[in-house]
């Protein structure tokens, strides 16, 4: 049965309507389905949440514990039935390689199969499980970074030009902004996998999710409060990792020679990065660059590709280009700058 | 062209000017000769050639990327340059090695026309983005990066642990790469002599007048020369014995634009004005002037038409003496001597206003601002001497208040630069009947946080797309002011505005109140 029949777009959110659900919703609904714990994909205040373990804790670590009416966790590959029993839709929870519990959602619904894969990265992530092509009739994807501009290097490289910047100007503190989940813990890991044993210093943003991270098993290195440090000026010559928001604001002033750099797919693009005053970009995305959405929908191969958000012109040329069916479903309010 | 390369992304995200100087003197002070005079005169916008148009750059990315990807891109990116450094594909194997700046230059220098487009494929074939960048922009001479040529000129003076005026007084007659300047400046040969060089002089600007300076003005007014302030263009005017020259302010020689002033001028000495269009000993309008401008070569009918002069105001060297430091009235005594020697219908001498109290001084603003050829009032310290650069409290610019519509906001357009991808170039129209026509285009005038609250108006209310233009619905009213209306020919709408920028936003007012054609062209003088 051809999904749009079932599955189309509300001003809510992506409806799938024989499971009575709605995937991301931005506003709260009855039943959601939930890719992965982003804001501007999971929002408090639904009757009842699906979702990963980890979503759902990371979730109610923002949200708080009654962040939903009735919560279900789900374990990535395990199997749930929605809807009517007599006509069910089957829905599988799948790993998107995005951040701590993010997941691609396949529905099935009379022998078709549509994968949702929320936001997803091919480049290798320590915090959370690969990205993992899943066989469908339908795919639908992002595009946030569909443009053959967008070229990601690896995180390893964009580390170390922060620990060559540190080495050059030890007299400066140097703030890096992160957006709080996901891109902070994988920005501190990749510090750490190249070497870097120092404390890594945080804005009290930062510090719930961390904590958070630890408790699900992922070992950070020591990370120290930067309100806790009584002397600011022995932040000289250290890292201190804040939301991009207070990269610019009163409090990143009680800082010695600040030195501002942000982690973010858009560093790529230099106005981007002066727009926010950035001496020092520092291009990791947790989304897939051009050439990544491509190779990924050749090897998903899908009949059709939907387009959410983004970029959606190019990546719809490109497709139509290969001789592929594919849509843009212009969905808004799913892309914000900082966490990009 | 390493080096380069990463003293232009220092630079590029380096916000504080004094942290910019400190990057350059390094540069300097680790960088061999001539490549470090390449790279002064790609900061400070001195290279006098293009080593390739912007066109062969587009030409040579689109038989490499699909076309329409890289008008997607680009609208993204809002930068050819930038756009082709990220499209261009990454060399397979271990690149080459890099030329040095010289050995660039004077590659492209030499290169016969049919294989600059190569020689650049060959060069971006072995570079990494951020070189790949650094050469399109040195290339095209579009580089900015957020340094001054005054800035540049300050670190050769830290440099070379001289005053920055005697860089100033030298910097138009030299050359690059710099070589004599450098000897200099390393205490290897003695300063450069360009005592006889027809040359251009750095200009002295005024501020716009503010509330108490004019306290100040109409309390003493005699201590003041009060000029109009013509609606023209600034031009410097050097004449001596190896030759003759007419300089825009910004020092670009405009002689050939100008054949019928400089055959007027043969009195030695280099004199200060405004450039105008002068019939008869009557000026013209700005409008006027503009069939002028931009003409490399005026046609005959042309200068016949529209023949140009200048309305002088100061003097910076009177035969071959230099009168820079003696106050304005006496300068002004110079300035008429030099006059009686040359004597042509293109000089006018610069009526001083006899105004000796406030009432006087109020009375000639408002009279300024009926004239069509005038914007305002210029206010002159009588003892200024004449200062290179914009000093503090010496000259005032006292413009007449700018006119304003409210026009509704129709098509937008993606900035470039610091504002690409930012919906920040808006045309606008107003009523005739119950349409709208377009009557001017603005770019500026708003905040920061206004351009993104603009942006997103855009974004959420755009109706079509033309290219890289977004219709937008005609819902939002913008006032805009300008200082001028002038008829057109080339509009549909019938007029033209001079300097057209936003006011203020009318988030309230519904675009049926907009103004109407008929309102705007009223407001013609």
């Amino acid at each position: 049965m051809d999904a749009s029949q079932w599955l189309h777009k509300q001003p809510q959110g992506l409806y799938c309507e024989p499971a009575d659900c709605y995937i991301d919703p931005l506003h709260p609904v009855e039943h959601a389905l939930i890719t992965h714990a982003h804001a501007d994909h999971a929002i408090g205040g639904h009757q009842s949440v699906t979702a990963t373990a980890s979503t759902l804790a990371i979730m109610q670590t923002r949200y708080g514990e009654d962040m939903a009416g009735s919560t279900q966790a789900v374990n990535y590959r395990e199997q749930i039935t929605l809807g009517s029993p007599n006509d069910p839709v089957t829905c599988v929870f799948y790993p998107a390689g995005h951040i701590l519990g993010s997941a691609q959602i396949l529905l099935c619904y009379r022998g078709t199969r549509v994968v949702i894969s929320g936001d997803y990265k091919r480049q290798s992530d320590p915090t959370c499980l690969p990205f993992k092509p899943v066989p469908c009739d339908v795919f639908i994807t992002e595009a946030t970074f569909a443009l053959p501009v967008f070229k990601h290097p690896s995180i390893e490289q964009e580390m170390a030009k922060l620990l060559d910047s540190l080495a050059v100007f030890p007299e400066r503190c140097h703030l890096v902004g992160v957006y709080a989940l996901g891109k902070c813990q994988r920005v501190i890991l990749a510090l750490r996998a190249i070497g870097y044993t120092s404390p890594i210093y945080l804005h009290g943003a930062q510090r719930k999710l961390c904590d958070l991270y630890e408790r699900q098993g992922i070992e950070l290195g020591e990370l120290i409060d930067v309100a806790e440090v009584s002397d600011k000026q022995s932040l000289a010559g250290n890292i201190v990792l804040a939301p991009p928001s207070a990269l610019s604001d009163r409090w990143s002033r009680t800082l010695p020679n600040v030195r501002r750099a942000m982690a973010s797919g858009w560093m790529q693009i230099r106005a981007r990065a002066k727009q926010r005053q950035v001496e020092l970009p520092l291009v990791v995305s947790d989304h897939c660059d051009w050439q990544a959405l491509l190779d990924t929908i050749e090897e998903v191969n899908p009949n059709e590709v939907w387009i959410t958000h983004g970029r959606e012109d190019a990546l719809l040329h490109a497709l139509t280009q290969q001789g592929r069916t594919a849509q843009a479903l212009s969905m808004v309010g799913y892309e914000s700058d900082t966490q990009d | 062209m390493q080096a380069f390369s990463e003293l232009l992304e220092n630079l590029y995200y380096t916000t504080a000017s004094n942290e910019k100087q400190r990057l350059l003197l390094a540069y300097l002070k680790n960088t061999p000769d001539p490549d470090r005079g390449w790279a002064i005169a790609a900061l400070a916008g001195t290279l006098r050639f293009e080593f390739f148009k912007r066109h062969t750059v587009k030409q040579l990315m689109l038989s490499r990327v699909d076309p329409d990807l890289f008008a997607m891109s680009y609208d993204y990116v809002g930068e050819v340059s930038e756009t082709v450094a990220h499209l261009w594909p990454d060399a397979t194997e271990q690149p080459a090695t890099l030329p040095t700046l010289n050995e660039l230059v004077t590659a492209f220098q030499q290169v016969s026309k049919q294989k600059v487009s190569a020689l650049l494929a060959d060069y971006l074939s072995i570079m990494t983005p951020p070189q790949r960048w650094a050469l399109l922009k040195l290339g095209t001479r579009g580089l900015r990066v957020g340094m001054s040529a005054r800035s540049v000129k300050k670190v050769l003076a830290t440099y070379g642990q001289v005053p920055v005026e005697e860089i100033e007084q030298l910097w138009h007659a030299l050359a690059p790469p710099y070589a004599e300047l450098f000897a200099w400046l390393d205490g290897k040969q003695p300063k450069p002599d360009i005592s006889n060089a027809v040359t251009f002089h750095p200009v002295m600007l005024s501020h716009p007048v503010q509330d108490d300076d004019l306290e100040a003005i109409k309390a003493q007014p005699d201590e003041w020369q009060i000029e109009h302030k013509y609606d023209g263009i600034r031009v410097q005017l050097v004449c001596n014995a190896n030759g003759k020259a007419i300089y825009s302010r910004t020092g670009d020689d405009i002689s050939h634009a100008f054949p019928d002033v400089l055959e007027q001028l043969h009195f030695h000495g280099v004199v200060d004005g405004e450039l105008l269009i002068m019939k008869d000993g009557n000026i013209d309008s700005f409008n006027a002037l503009q069939q002028r401008l931009n003409r490399k070569k005026p046609t005959k009918a042309l200068l016949a038409s529209h023949p140009a002069g200048v309305m002088l105001y100061d003097i910076l060297k009177y035969q071959q003496s230099d009168v820079t430091r003696h106050s304005l009235d006496v300068r002004r005594e110079y300035l008429e001597k030099w006059v009686a020697n040359n004597q042509q219908p293109a000089f006018q001498l610069s009526p001083m206003l006899a105004i000796h109290d406030a009432e006087q001084l109020e009375a000639a603003y408002r009279q300024a601002a009926d004239d069509p050829s005038v914007e305002g009032l210029m206010l002159k310290r009588l003892a200024s001497p004449y200062t290179a650069g914009r000093p503090v409290g010496q000259w005032f610019k006292w413009k007449r208040e700018a006119l304003l519509a409210d026009a509704v906001i129709m098509y937008a357009q993606r900035g470039h630069g610091k504002r690409s991808s930012f919906y920040s170039d808006y045309t606008f129209g107003v009523w005739e009947g119950d349409k709208l026509l377009p009557i001017g285009k603005a770019y500026s005038g708003f905040t920061d946080d206004e351009l993104k609250k603009l942006d997103n108006w855009i974004r959420r209310h755009a109706t079509g797309r033309f290219g890289p233009v977004r219709e937008v619905e005609k819902a939002l009213v913008l006032e805009v002011a300008f200082d001028a209306v002038h008829p057109s020919t080339r509009h549909k709408s019938g007029v033209a505005l001079r300097f057209p920028r936003v006011h203020r936003i009318r988030w309230d007012k519904p675009a049926s109140e907009a103004d109407t054609l008929d309102a705007v062209k009223r407001l013609i003088r």
